[in-house]
């Protein structure tokens, strides 16, 4: 144990994602050696980001606005949607650069053993934009892996009748990983080779 | 560094830093398993999908201080491929990988559990039956296997020979007139005849029952679930029924 706020950065360090004690510690000792400045830079850059990023009000993106760039951008093909589980999931689309559509954000996946259901999701709300907007084709580019699979699969069930195309990454992404650490090459093909699963 | 090699089916995963993730297991020999699997969510990882929920694999680790780490995953069934494709399959199994996970705490009758697990598994994938019947049959016979018999013939207060009217879930099922207890349900007989079905894995009795009948012992089921597994098993709540009843 350290003195008082020294512990206290470490411990709070050690509560984000992906941090053990050991890293903590050791970013905690990097940030009190480093310049100023730098570190001046970082805690605003935290405090302005929970300020001011919020979630788009269309496609849960994340956003500075009422909506996202992307919604907000008219260059982009307003008729399809592609559906990803995470706003890190846009991020490694856009990457691919094949997408010429906009978003929709679920918010993660199903995964009834964390007691997440379709209702802990947004599809309510996907289902409301394909009343509301004027959406040709949806593409589903849930994680390729069990869960991501099987939310696919219960927003297939639940699209069936709405008439709309209906399509899904190809399967040339590999299976088991994340779509974000997916090369940005494999995941074009697999946007420009989806594969159509229902026709209007 | 100590070794070993067992079958194990995937229970459930969690995340672990950038890249990794935490594996538990339902290994035929050895019972509950911890494992790490190094850069799993890469997509350009060894492991691919076979340390997925649902996975039967050819597994070997070396032993850690807390956790063990996956060296070798080998595919046997990759059940939990084809069940993801069906929804209803697919929050099926998640209550049974639950069940299963809680059961292993106690850590008795592993094989019989484990067997238990890989038929019912092996039935989602292949769609042998409802999703549905078959999570309820797997549910009664998990629970029996772990040492809580329910009896839906014979009282299960005194044994007198059946068929009764009441069931008590204290008691363990049917109960006879002069064991009934306040409190006690009154289902239909149809349904003590597919709750036995379920329990004795008499599937043309089984897959013959009416969607009511199902529905009535499906609440019964997972009743008597709930009434012996402290918390409770969180994924029932959420497990699909709409197409299948
Ligand atoms: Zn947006
Ligand atoms: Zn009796």
């Amino acid at each position: 144990m350290y003195e008082g706020v020294v512990q206290d950065l470490i411990d709070e360090l050690g509560r984000l994602p992906g941090i053990g004690p050991k890293s903590a510690q050791r970013i905690a000792f990097h940030l009190l050696a480093a310049d100023p400045a730098d570190v001046e830079r970082l805690a605003e850059v935290l405090k302005v980001v929970k300020a001011k990023v919020r979630f788009c009000e269309r496609c849960f993106n994340v956003a500075e606005g009422p909506e996202c760039r992307i919604c907000a951008d008219p260059r982009r093909d307003a008729r399809l949607l592609c559906v990803v589980e995470e706003p890190k999931d846009v991020m490694a689309m856009e990457k691919a650069r094949e997408f010429k559509g906009r978003y929709h954000v679920l918010g993660g996946a199903i995964d009834p053993m964390e007691g997440i259901g379709p209702n802990d999701l947004h599809v309510m709300e996907l289902l409301r934009r394909l009343t509301d907007e004027n959406i040709d084709e949806v593409l589903i580019a849930t994680n390729p892996n069990i869960r991501g699979e099987a939310t696919a699969a219960y927003l297939i069930r639940q699209l069936r009748d709405v008439g709309v195309t209906v399509s899904r990454l190809a399967s040339g992404l590999p299976v088991g990983g994340d779509l974000e650490y997916a090369d940005e090459v494999t995941l074009g093909r697999a946007i420009e080779g989806r594969k159509v699963l229902q026709h209007v | 560094m100590a070794t070993y090699r067992d079958v194990a089916i995937v229970l459930r995963t969690h995340k672990l830093g950038e890249t990794d993730r935490i594996i538990t297991m339902l290994a035929r020999g050895r019972g509950k398993v911890r494992a790490v699997a190094k850069g799993v969510r890469r997509t350009k990882s060894r492991f691919g999908s076979r340390l997925e929920p649902g996975m039967l694999v050819d597994l070997q680790c070396y032993e850690g201080r807390s956790l063990d780490t996956v060296t070798q995953a080998e595919l046997i069934a990759p059940y939990g491929d084809f069940i993801a494709r069906d929804y209803a399959a697919y929050t099926a199994s998640a209550a049974m990988l639950e069940t299963a996970d809680r059961l292993a705490e106690e850590g008795q009758a592993v094989i019989q559990q484990f067997n238990l697990l890989a038929g019912g598994l092996a039935a989602l994938a292949g769609q042998a039956h409802s999703p549905g019947l078959i999570l309820d049959s797997y549910l009664l016979r998990a629970v029996a296997i772990a040492g809580w018999a329910p009896s839906f013939e014979s009282c299960a207060g005194c044994g007198a020979p059946g068929p009764h009217r009441a069931f008590n879930l204290a008691s363990g099922g049917a109960v006879c007139s002069s064991c009934r207890t306040p409190g006690s349900g009154a289902p239909r007989p149809e349904t003590f005849t597919l709750l036995s079905a379920l329990l004795t894995a008499d599937w043309p009795v089984a897959d013959a029952s009416a969607p009511e009948v199902r529905r009535e012992a499906t609440g019964l089921v997972a009743a008597y679930v709930q009434w012996h597994l402290e918390r409770g098993v969180r994924s029932l709540r959420l497990v699909d029924r709409s197409e299948t009843v």
